[in-house]
């Protein structure tokens, strides 16, 4: 692998609930602009770390570093004006509101400007207000969704939903996007040009972090794939290394399949 | 359209006076257009941010007390026997006050409850408003109690080289208002289609997803609830100056009803849904009055809001809006199309 800077840290994460050991000692980083995968078979831990990481959950042990700032205590809102943004696996739209308006609510980050000065109507607030139509129309175009844009997002298809969701935390300018099984409910076809659109954002320089049961997808368009189990990281490396791992393997398909 | 709209009821309500001389009815219409200005405050943060504050004639009651005491002055006791004495200042300050003070209050409010927020926020008003009475009831030496505040002056405009202008006559009240009422229907929709509106729309209809793209929960409710209860205490402050005496009863949780009442029926989330609803739940009253007494009238208040969202249970205005729209377009809207008055959709 060639030497990258690291953009994200996870450092020795345990999350208990009570009892329950959701992940337990859990380490790996992410480097600037790579795509790196999170799977696992389900319950492993995936959503719990993607929680941890963007503020939604505190760990009760262990810590994350982004960009050299250290997590802990912040709330998600002040995480995502890091620039570590995240998608959902359900809730990814704001359903009343049409897909354009659901941009522009996604653009908070780049819009702030003075209450007063917006209420006035003042020239500053003028200005800041053309370039967010300016660049959500951008971003509709950037994911596909010119077409729909009009529409409410609660009416779309799951996969629309999911792009909406896509382009919802493009919006809010990531630097690390962490998306949260982006392609389930799509379609062939749809994850076909999904893949493509997760190059693309890392072309721009965005760094990934995929959270994905899709295995052909992830395979195809990982850098790095992490494998976590029962809340523990049973390999790490390039897809090549991972598809023959007999740990994985045994994860996903059993005892006997992994002999076999 | 709507701009037409707009005009043309602005119009309508502005020739009101020149052509209704009853006195009775035009008192009506005053009372009735202070209430309209409390519940579309309320409709700021119950429509657009989703928190119901069933105490919200609190804020209209403080901003009635200040402004009232502004004006008329007081001479209180306090700890240590020392003694602290207002003299009178003009009702122009006292509204200007009203409106602090009343923000002030929304902002400890909102502060106290919105960490938490939903049913706690529903009882952190309540209790606030209560509270608030009791004070008001039992703190004689400066509100007078239950033997209200008496004598209150009328408004007075200062006109700039002339000295000022005393609002005496119903016309000029009407007139007072009307404007106040313009005003905050302005400010609110502004707001609401600003930058900020969409903040709060994002955490009305999905708050996880809202925080994740950056949007502060308790800093876009707070400064709503400040919003909020700045225009209820304006409001408050014109009923003080109008109706020019004011007791504890002001805080009465039926107020606060009323104005709930107001905001549902015409439509919460609309812009002028609390205007028509206001105007038909504070001049309903009016057209029972010869045909029932005050007790049987609440009953029929009860009957018409159950008929009014059974026939369109999204209130007046959205459900209205949403029929027109489908008529014109042909096609049955699929998702429910909330906020109407609001999704401004400008090309891009």
């Amino acid at each position: 692998m060639a030497a990258r800077s690291i953009a994200m840290t996870i450092d020795r994460v345990a999350v208990r609930f009570g009892g329950l050991v959701a992940i337990s000692d859990m380490s790996f980083t992410v480097g600037e602009s790579e795509i790196v995968s999170l799977i696992g078979p389900n319950g492993a831990g995936k959503t719990t770390a993607f929680n941890v990481m963007t503020g939604f959950l505190t760990p009760s042990a262990g810590h994350v570093t982004y960009q050299g700032t250290t997590l802990a205590g912040l709330k998600p809102h002040e995480i995502a004006d890091l620039g570590l943004i995240r998608t959902f696996q359900r809730t990814s739209v704001f359903p009343n509101d049409t897909v354009y308006d659901n941009l522009l609510i996604g653009l908070h980050r780049r819009g702030r400007v003075r209450l007063l000065d917006s209420i006035l109507g003042l020239p500053g607030a003028r200005a800041s207000e053309r370039r967010l139509r300016q660049k959500a129309s951008e971003l509709l175009e950037w994911v596909g969704l010119e077409r729909r844009a009009h529409d409410a997002a609660g009416s779309l298809s799951y996969g629309e939903q999911r792009l909406v969701g896509v382009a919802l935390a493009l919006a809010a300018e990531p630097s690390m996007l962490l998306l949260d099984e982006p392609v389930s409910g799509m379609n062939a076809s749809e994850t076909h040009r999904f893949v493509e659109l997760i190059r693309s954002i890392r072309d721009r320089g965005i760094t990934i972090l995929l959270v994905e049961h899709d295995m052909p997808m992830v395979m195809a368009v990982s850098d790095r794939i992490v494998v976590l189990n029962y809340g523990r990281i049973i390999a790490e490396g390039i897809p090549d290394v991972i598809r023959n791992d007999p740990a994985v393997i045994e994860a996903y398909l059993g005892h006997g399949a992994a002999r076999a | 359209m709507r701009a037409i709209i707009t005009i043309l009821a602005v119009a309508a309500l502005a020739s009101v006076p020149l052509w209704l001389r009853d006195p009775y009815l035009l008192n009506a219409l005053i009372t009735t257009g202070i209430f309209v200005i409390g519940a579309m405050s309320l409709n700021l943060l119950l429509g657009f941010t989703g928190q119901l504050s069933l105490g919200h004639i609190a804020f209209f009651g403080i901003g009635a007390y200040v402004s009232a005491l502004t004006s008329l002055g007081f001479d209180i006791g306090l700890p240590g026997g020392l003694r602290l004495v207002h003299t009178p200042w003009p009702p122009m300050i006292g509204f200007v006050l009203a409106i602090l003070v009343a923000g002030l209050c929304g902002y400890f409010v909102g502060l106290l409850s919105f960490r938490v927020r939903g049913a706690y926020f529903v009882i952190v008003t309540i209790s606030f408003a209560e509270v608030v009475r009791l004070v008001a009831l039992n703190w004689v030496e400066l509100t007078q109690g239950p033997l209200a505040l008496t004598n209150i002056p009328s408004i007075a405009l200062p006109l700039p080289g002339f000295g000022e202008l005393t609002l005496r006559t119903k016309m000029q009240n009407y007139y007072l208002v009307l404007v106040v009422a313009l005003v905050a229907y302005l400010l609110i929709a502004r707001l609401v289609r600003s930058h900020f509106g969409r903040a709060m729309r994002g955490l009305m209809e999905n708050e996880t997803l809202a925080v994740s793209v950056g949007i502060d929960v308790t800093r876009t409710l707070t400064i709503a609830a400040v919003i909020s209860a700045a225009i209820a205490g304006a409001a408050g402050s014109l009923y003080a100056h109008y109706i020019r005496i004011i007791d504890p009863e002001v805080f009465a949780f039926i107020n606060t009803v009323t104005m709930v009442i107001m905001v549902i029926s015409g439509g919460k989330g609309s812009l002028a849904g609390p205007v028509v609803g206001g105007l038909i739940f504070g001049l309903l009253p009016v057209a029972l009055r010869p045909v029932m007494a005050p007790e049987a009238q609440w009953i029929a208040y009860g009957g018409v809001l159950i008929a009014i969202l059974f026939v369109l249970p999204r209130g007046i205005v959205p459900s209205l809006a949403q029929r027109i729209i489908r008529r014109r377009s042909g096609a049955p809207a699929l998702a429910p199309v909330a906020l109407t008055e609001t999704g401004a959709k400008e090309p891009a």
